[in-house]
């Protein structure tokens, strides 16, 4: 039993990083796509609204970033010749 | 006696030598150092024998040799071969170009003497 | 009110601050103490050179304008950076592996080192850039004169001397902080360090007016959002395509910005910073618009009608006497404008330099690179000239352009602008297909549109195009109007610029790649660039050639500089199982000396130099399919086999080189005792002859005795020379000998030695220059010996070197505990295929008659540094006969 466990262990960590590079490539367009939302919300909201929305969706982001590339770093290593394979 | 010979060497006391037995016994000996230019000395100076060293410079006396046997005008010129390297395959060597002696240095002054006159004769 | 000798105080007082962070990190460097210069945070805060002085200043202006609009500029660059993952991380991992130095490099590089894209790009970039330099001189002028004591006082002159000023000191500090390294490898770290600070006094200044006007002025978070929904700014609409176009446009300019480039790709140490700058870029530019609106709104509301919103960051603090506010505003605003200026201009220098002024001068000396002449130097001459230039070019603008608004409106044309290099870059690096023809059309295209609809117009009516062709289209065709281009009307003309200078360079890229074919180098290095991940090291160009090691050492001396090149030769050679300087020209080994001279020089300059000496090698359809067999062969086969199989091959050439050896060793031993018989024998043979002509000489005159018995006496001493000479050395080979190791100094030997030839030369000779003598150098050795080598090397110089008026330099170097001696003659040195002979026994190469020895002295030389614990070598590529002695100095041999 023990020694089956392994594999499968290592098999869902990589299954794990891939899963990490693909929200890594989602990123963007998530930030693209929260971008335009001030264009939907038309002239009823004010500006201040706006703003608040956009700084909101901005921070959002970022934390967003933070976590995925702070994961990314400590689980793949960037500097490998074949930092990609999925 | 008396005749012309053509000493190809390259070593100054050793043409001084055999140009003072030789002279001594009536022949004209002139003398040429260089291997490049040996063919173009054979054909100018026409000797009726050639001494003929194998290390020279520029060129093998091997090679110098194998020129004269293949043209027309000389195949037939009084070679005698003189090297310091005395191992059985110059001696070959020295044949097999078509030598017509082959003397290993140092020889005794009687034995040139000889040769020259033998070769000359026959 | 501040006093404007005490605001020029404090700025001069910052700027020599900066220099010496700026000393102070390049000192830290050199003693390798790079590390925290180097940390993901002074990455992040590098990038900060987005944000220029226009924007500073700027973006409240922007605000009080057109309302939010101002946020996309921040936009694009957020979405850039998270979505690292996809682009950056392929830009940077590219940059690094094939030494890229600027977007020039990679464009050309990437289309098979085009020269003429690596120049379109450069020229886009220039004119680009110009008037963006030109701004960041107004903004800072600006400025200035808002502390004048009075607008009467301040003339139009003074603002130009102003700008005239700040150029000139910015040119000073690129220059000794971006010139200083060749090699974009070894990095700016002085000018890294000097920005990082620069971009933290800048967003410090920022939050700080904006926390002085939101609790200052106003009553906190809640009573700014009133007042913004109360003020003019309210009013103002989301335009949907102006705020989609911005905010791509932003991004691409981020992308493509030669400056953003610099910073992103080339100053890179580590592809890991990436990481940390993915969220900490977004979170700056975040915090750097977060108080732009409160500030507009606020202004608006407190400064006069018609006062500069561009200005309000200092006029708000300094309308309530602020000073000291207004001060810190002040510098962030310097920070930004000099930082961008600063890396703008090396950045264009780079390319300048590479791109333009490299070919020309390679061109102007055909045959060059080998003959004369020190390349280092002409490259870092130029690069200064370069910075030099770009800044009076950026000054020029600002005079002649009148600043005002028509240089402000400047910044988002200039991005629109190098946003056309976007689909030859992205396209580059995702797809294989794209090639050369396709990406110089679309440049080129792109470029003109952009011109045509954009930057000429921006000089407005009756500016550059007269009224008429507003209106009607030149010559009357409506269809070319630069505002409606094929009759697209009632578009914001930035939108209209932007869509059809992009849609045209695009289709143009991708049919111009369609329709062409690419030559064998763009598809090697177009394979290459899109699957970096795969083959980060093989960059395939250099196919079977006959160019001889020697030759590219000469070269990569003037470029790399001696020591560093011959250590990467001597590395090179290692690898692949070689002992010396003289690796063999494998494929592999010029790829890699390619790639360590792009570093230096750009990637087509290197590619032609080395195509100058590889005699144009191109490659040729064998080679890429043998590149395309390999491939092949590298995915089936697991990275493992592949190393053995490099393993394999070393040990193969390892063994193929002993047995070659033994060969050799075994035809040597042959040849060594017939060359011994024939030494031995010559002498002999005069010496029988005429002893035998002596004995029987009666009548021989006194005279003629004399001499022939001189003879025998010279020729016995002969064969006793050569019998000591071989005793000498079967001594030495054997390890029998003794040696009277004393304490000695390298000068009194080579006096010695020196000395003891002269005395048998005849006078004049060979010139022997001595650089410094060395006598200090302190060695623990047998100075007999040690002067015997030294005599026969001068001795061999006598003897061989065949240059009309012969001189020998002695140089000599003490590093590590060795100090090594060269001797280098002016001759025409020793040919490459007997250089691995002369230190064999009899390898006279000459003529005896000159060498007048037996042809053991390089041999006896061997051996006897062998026993004192050196080596001598023959070093190629001297330009003549070179020698190196090598022995360890006193200090080392006590030690061991």
């Amino acid at each position: 039993m023990s020694d089956r466990g392994e594999p499968m262990f290592l098999a869902r960590e990589t299954y794990r990083r891939r899963r990490l590079m693909d929200a890594a490539r989602i990123l963007p367009f998530l930030g693209a796509f929260l971008f335009l939302i001030p264009l939907l919300m038309g002239t009823e909201a004010g500006t201040s609204i706006s703003k608040i929305y956009l700084f909101l969706a901005w921070l959002v982001l970022i934390l967003l970033a933070f976590v995925v590339s702070r994961r990314l770093a400590a689980n793949v290593d960037l500097t490998a010749e074949e930092g990609e394979d999925g | 006696m008396g005749g012309r010979v053509l000493l190809i060497e390259d070593e100054p006391n050793i043409i001084e030598a055999i140009r003072f037995i030789l002279s001594r016994d009536g022949w004209a000996v002139d003398v040429h150092s260089d291997g490049a230019t040996a063919l173009d000395a054979v054909t100018a100076r026409a000797p009726d024998l050639v001494i003929l060293d194998v290390m020279l410079p520029n060129r093998s006396g091997y090679d110098i040799l194998a020129d004269l046997r293949a043209s027309e005008a000389t195949e037939a010129l009084p070679v005698l071969m003189l090297t310091a390297r005395g191992q059985k395959k110059d001696r070959e060597m020295a044949e097999r170009y078509g030598a017509s002696r082959f003397m290993t240095k140092p020889f005794s002054n009687s034995e040139v003497l000889s040769s020259v006159r033998e070769l000359v004769g026959s | 009110m501040l006093s404007f000798n005490l605001l020029v105080g404090v700025c001069l007082a910052y700027v020599g601050f900066l220099f010496l962070v700026a000393f102070a990190a390049e000192k830290r460097a050199q003693r390798g103490k790079a590390a925290w210069l180097r940390s993901p945070i002074v990455y992040t805060l590098s990038l900060s050179i987005y944000c220029t002085g226009w924007t500073f200043y700027g973006a409240v202006g922007y605000a009080a304008r057109s309302g939010l609009e101002f946020v996309t500029i921040y936009l694009g660059p957020t979405i850039v950076m998270i979505g690292w993952w996809v682009i950056l991380r392929k830009l940077v991992r590219i940059g690094r592996t094939q030494r890229i130095t600027s977007i020039a490099d990679l464009i050309s590089s990437r289309y098979g080192k085009s020269t003429l894209l690596g120049v379109l790009v450069t020229v886009l970039a220039v004119v680009g850039t110009t008037p963006y330099i030109a701004l960041q001189l107004q903004s800072v002028t600006l400025a200035f004169a808002v502390f004048a004591p009075s607008t009467a006082e301040m003339q139009a002159s003074d603002l130009n001397s102003t700008a005239l000023w700040v150029a000139a000191g910015l040119a000073l500090f690129t220059v000794v902080f971006g010139t200083r390294n060749l090699d974009v490898n070894e990095r700016h770290h002085g000018v890294v360090i000097a920005i990082a600070v620069e971009a933290v006094v800048k967003i410090v200044a920022l939050i700080a007016v904006g926390v002085f006007v939101v609790w200052g002025l106003s009553g906190g978070a809640g009573d700014i959002m009133r007042m913004i929904d109360a003020s003019p700014i309210a009013a103002w609409e989301i335009q949907p395509e102006r705020w989609v176009t911005l905010t791509f446009l932003a991004g691409a300019a981020f992308l493509c910005l030669p400056r953003m480039f610099h910073v992103l790709v080339v100053e890179n140490s580590d592809e890991r910073h990436l990481a940390t700058a993915a969220w900490a870029f977004p979170l700056y530019l975040m915090l750097i618009s977060l108080f732009v609106i409160p500030i507009a709104v606020v202004g608006l509301a407190v400064m006069p009608a018609g006062a500069n919103p561009d200005l309000f960051v200092l006029t708000v603090p300094l309308a309530f006497d602020r000073d000291g506010l207004a001060m810190l505003s002040f510098l962030g605003g310097f920070s930004s404008a000099t930082s961008m200026v600063i890396v703008a201009a090396i950045a264009l220098s780079t390319m300048v330099s590479n791109h333009i002024v490299m070919p020309i001068w390679l061109n102007a000396r055909q045959g060059g690179a080998t003959v004369s002449g020190d390349v280092r130097n002409v490259v870092l001459l130029s690069r200064r000239v370069s910075i030099a230039g770009v800044l009076a070019l950026g000054y020029l603008y600002y005079r002649f352009s009148g600043g005002g608004e028509a240089l402000a409106a400047m910044g988002l044309i200039a991005f629109v602008g190098v946003a056309q290099v976007l689909p030859a870059l992205l396209g580059g690096i995702f797809w294989r297909g794209a090639t050369r023809v396709g990406a110089a059309t679309g440049v080129t295209l792109g470029f003109a549109v952009w011109l045509y609809t954009l930057f000429l117009p921006s000089f407005g009516v009756g500016g550059v195009m007269s009224a008429a062709t507003f209106e009607a289209g030149p010559w009357g065709i409506g269809f070319l109007r630069p505002r409606a281009l094929f009759g697209l009307e009632g578009i914001d003309p930035l939108v209209h610029a932007v869509f059809w200078s992009l849609a045209l360079n695009t289709a143009a890229f991708f049919l111009g790649s369609l329709l062409s074919f690419p030559r064998p180098l763009e598809r090697l290095q177009g394979a290459t660039f899109v699957n970096i991940y795969r083959y980060s090291d093989s960059a395939r160009g250099w196919g079977r050639s006959f160019v001889e090691a020697e030759d590219l050492l000469m070269m990569a001396q003037r470029i790399l500089g001696a020591g560093e090149a011959q250590a990467l030769f001597v590395a090179a050679a290692t690898e692949q199982g070689k002992a010396g300087y003289l690796p063999d020209v494998t494929p592999d080994f010029l790829e890699r000396l390619e790639r360590e001279l792009s570093g230096s020089v750009g990637a087509a300059t290197a590619h032609a130099m080395l195509g100058q000496i590889t005699g144009g090698v191109t490659v040729s359809v064998e080679d890429l399919m043998r590149v395309a067999d390999e491939s092949a062969q590298m995915m089936e086969y697991s990275s493992q086999l592949e190393a053995k199989s490099d393993e394999l091959e070393r040990t193969a050439r390892q063994l193929r080189e002993a047995n070659e050896k033994l060969t050799a060793l075994s035809i040597q031993k042959d040849a060594f005792l017939s060359q011994i018989s024939h030494e031995l024998r010559t002498p002999m043979t005069s010496i029988r002859a005429f002893s035998e002509i002596l004995m029987d000489g009666d009548g021989m005159e006194g005279t003629d005795r004399r001499k022939y018995s001189s003879i025998i006496h010279d020729e016995t001493l002969r064969l006793t020379r050569l019998l000591d000479d071989l005793l000498d050395l079967s001594v030495l080979e054997n390890g029998q000998v003794t040696l009277n190791a004393r304490d000695a100094s390298l000068g009194a030997v080579l006096d010695r030695a020196l000395a003891a030839v002269e005395s048998r030369a005849e006078p004049g000779a060979l010139r022997i220059i001595r650089g410094e003598a060395g006598g200090e150098v302190a060695l623990y050795t047998d100075t007999d010996r040690l002067s015997q080598v030294f005599i026969n090397i001068v001795s061999n110089a006598q003897k061989y070197c065949d240059a009309d008026d012969p001189e020998l330099r002695i140089e000599y170097r003490e590093a590590g505990g060795k100090v090594s001696v060269d001797f280098i003659d002016n001759g025409t040195g020793i040919p490459k295929q007997s250089q691995s002979l002369i230190f064999e026994k009899f390898a006279r190469l000459t003529d005896q008659r000159r060498a007048g020895g037996a042809g053991l002295g390089l041999a006896i030389c061997r051996e006897i540094m062998a026993r004192l614990g050196g080596e001598i070598e023959y070093l190629p590529g001297q330009g003549g006969a070179a020698f190196r002695v090598t022995l360890p100095t006193a200090a080392a041999s006590a030690a061991a």
